[in-house]
């Protein structure tokens, strides 16, 4: 394995040795420990001492089920505090079948943007030329047929104009631009070194052999087994069946559905989003429409989608939960086609689904138009697109949107839109949006799974008994996934199915050398938390960055008419501030 | 009697196209009627059943059903 290292003022690649402190990580363990070591914390970040990390994870390019997932690492223009973003694409794989543990870009360029391009034993920069400027559709249809077989990572126009809501984009298994690591901004982190599209060909290569074959079958099998047999990932599972936009009627039936902008827990439109009409869409519409598509090949779980115009033809890739509920229930709008079309509007743009839903409903809250209005929504994309004053100040996210506006109620945490779980109905999650040094987000520390969902046990989503100490575990626990790639919803199997969670561990150690048991998971995790939490102390943040939106203090969420009630000496346990 | 309004979810829909509906089935069960019980009014065999929320709180299936409910039943789910 290899680092590449991109030195944009030079405009040259260098390819190191992995020091050995390094070799022993992966993932968001290497992209936060980088970060750590080689970012000056106060740094702008989107200036010529911030850096681009991105790495996949441990076992991302072997043959273990669900686990392309790819790490980016940097800065976060929109919360200023470190920040990982991963995503599950074939991408993943080709960097890792490369050889290559972490690409890492520094300085950057006056000279326009360019394409780096990395193949077997070559690596090297061109001007990114005549698709700069473009959608992302656009761009990556004409990056298909310039290199086919290849796989394509690139930031959109919304990084280009340096907004905050800019992901960096990975290509899906046909090419599309609809894998993201999206959250935090750091498609503009990549647009300011002058990195404008990586094209990433895996041909001669082959996937990567774990250094201990026998503990890695062994392993494999216990986490496949469990993943084929789970109720929740098993083929015809409610994931394959529905997608991750059937929690759309839980978070509904449970209260805790954040509807037009975090007013209440329940939305009267949420069947017409939900999972179950989507896929009665997809069956309806026929053509190109699809549940049950997987974003990389090995994954069995296939949990994301294809959703078709009336005519059969392809809309948009995919629509997940979070997209749904932001562009949806969050902006009071129950239309599906509509949703569809803003998603297919942030994947040629660049931006994060979650921050650019959240975004409008504050926009909606500001009276800029109503709640519900689909058409207004949609036009505020064409703002953004078009570099008005409004997209720009739309275009740095829901923080910056409400203060621009004056408005109170504006659900962010470190100045991170909030996703799809109502803080004051689903007490754990709120814990770990409030104290993650990401910012909200839910990916962090998924105490839904037990809270909502019955699965790795139950508790009360109501209650705040014991919820810092589960959140805590939770993030710790994630922290560690984070840095195998494996793909997060393993995490509902192994959960409930021990055994599953062995051969997690084992084909990790198998991959790395290293001697991880089932105990060292949530302890390395931890560990790891302690790196970003220290890189967030450095760049300003204190406790009081660990605070809730304070209109959730004082307001009753109906349909539960509950409050943030958790006390905050709780959620400075979990950071030790 | 109490009334009760009973809404299906993800691969329950099939087991009652009534109470598989967007609007859920209004049912009128007799006194003393368990979440357990109304899946037996529902048709619904064991084992596909996870869980139930009871206006918005998760309830145990040996709950005792009371006027004027809504009863939201769920199979295994997930996502994020
Ligand atoms: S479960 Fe979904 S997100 Fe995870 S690897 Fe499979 S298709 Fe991708």
């Amino acid at each position: 394995m290899k680092f590449l290292r991109v030195k944009m003022d030079e405009l040259k690649v260098y390819t190191e040795e992995v020091p050995e402190k390094y070799q022993k990580l992966a993932g968001r363990a290497l992209t936060s420990r980088l970060i750590c070591d080689e970012v000056p914390a106060t740094c702008h970040p989107l200036g010529p001492k911030a850096k681009l990390f991105i790495a996949p994870g441990a076992v991302t390019g072997t043959s273990a089920p669900s686990s392309a997932r790819v790490s980016v690492g940097g800065k976060s223009p929109l919360t200023w505090g470190i920040k990982e973003a991963n995503a599950g694409t074939p991408v993943a794989q080709y960097l890792a079948r490369l050889g290559i543990k972490a690409l890492i870009i520094e300085g950057e360029t006056k000279d326009g943007y360019w394409t780096l391009k990395v193949s077997k034993d070559a690596a090297k920069l061109e001007p990114a030329g005549d698709l700069v400027g473009k959608g992302l559709y656009e761009a990556y249809h004409a990056l298909k047929e310039r290199y086919p077989g290849a796989g394509f990572i690139a930031c959109g126009p919304a990084a280009e104009r340096k907004l905050s809501m800019s992901g960096v984009c990975f290509s899906d298994t046909d090419g599309r631009p609809s894998r993201y690591s999206g959250r935090g901004g750091l498609g503009a982190v990549m647009a300011a070194k002058g990195i404008k599209f990586i094209v990433v060909d895996p041909a001669w290569t082959s996937p990567v052999v774990a250094e201990n074959r026998e503990l890695f079958k062994t392993g494999q099998a216990k986490l496949a087994d469990a993943i084929l047999t789970h109720p929740l990932s098993k083929p015809g599972g409610t994931l394959n069946t529905y997608g991750t936009a059937a929690l759309i009627n839980a978070l509904n039936e449970a209260g805790g559905l954040p509807t037009r902008n975090f007013r209440t827990g329940r939305f009267e439109g949420a069947a017409k989003i939900s999972g179950e009409r989507m896929a009665e869409v997809v069956k309806e519409r026929g053509g190109a429409g699809m549940m049950g598509q997987g974003c990389h090949p090995g994954c069995t779980i296939k949990c994301s989608n294809v959703y078709p115009k009336p005519d059969g033809t392809e809309l948009v890739s995919c629509i997940e939960y979070e997209s749904d509920w932001a562009l949806g229930a969050n902006c009071g709008i129950d239309d599906l086609d509509a949703i569809a079309e803003m998603v297919w509007h942030c994947n040629d743009l660049g931006i994060d689904t979650i921050e650019a839903g959240v975004t409008i409903g504050v926009a909606m809250e500001a009276g800029l138009l109503q709640f519900g209005d689909a058409a207004g929504a949609l036009a505020l994309f064409e703002e953004i697109r078009k570099g008005s004053a409004l997209g720009h100040i739309l275009g740095q996210g829901a923080a910056f949107t409400g203060r621009a506006f004056g408005v109170v109620r504006v659900p962010t945490v470190k100045g991170q839109g909030m996703p799809a779980y109502e803080p004051r109905a689903v007490k754990g999650i709120g814990i770990t949006y409030i104290t993650s040094p990401m910012g909200a987000d839910h990916t962090a520390g998924y105490t839904t799974a037990p809270e909502i969902l019955s699965v790795g046990g139950k508790a009360d989503p109501l209650s705040n008994e014991g919820k810092a100490d589960l959140s805590k575990a939770f993030q710790d626990t994630t922290a560690f996934i984070d840095m195998t790639g494996y793909c997060l919803f393993i995490a509902f199997p192994i959960l409930d199915i021990a055994s599953g969670f062995e051969g997690m561990v084992e084909t990790v150690n198998a991959v790395l050398g290293t001697n991880f048991t089932g105990a060292d998971v949530a302890k390395f995790g931890g560990e790891i938390m302690s790196w970003e939490r220290g890189f967030n102390r450095a760049a300003g943040m204190t406790s009081a960055h660990d605070r809730p939106p304070e209109f959730m203090r004082y307001e009753p969420l109906p349909p539960h008419n509950t409050v943030w009630d958790v006390p905050d000496e709780e959620l400075d346990k979990i950071a030790g501030n | 009697m109490v009334q009760v309004r009973v809404y299906l979810y993800a691969t329950l829909r099939a087991f009652n196209a009534a109470a598989g509906g967007d609007t859920g089935a209004e049912m009128e069960v007799p006194d003393g009627t368990s979440i357990a019980d109304l899946y037996g009014l529902l048709g619904i065999p064991e084992g596909h059943v996870k869980q139930a929320f009871v206006n918005g709180r998760r309830q145990d299936p040996d709950y005792v059903l009371r006027d004027g409910d809504r009863v939201g039943v769920f199979p295994p789910i997930g996502g994020g």
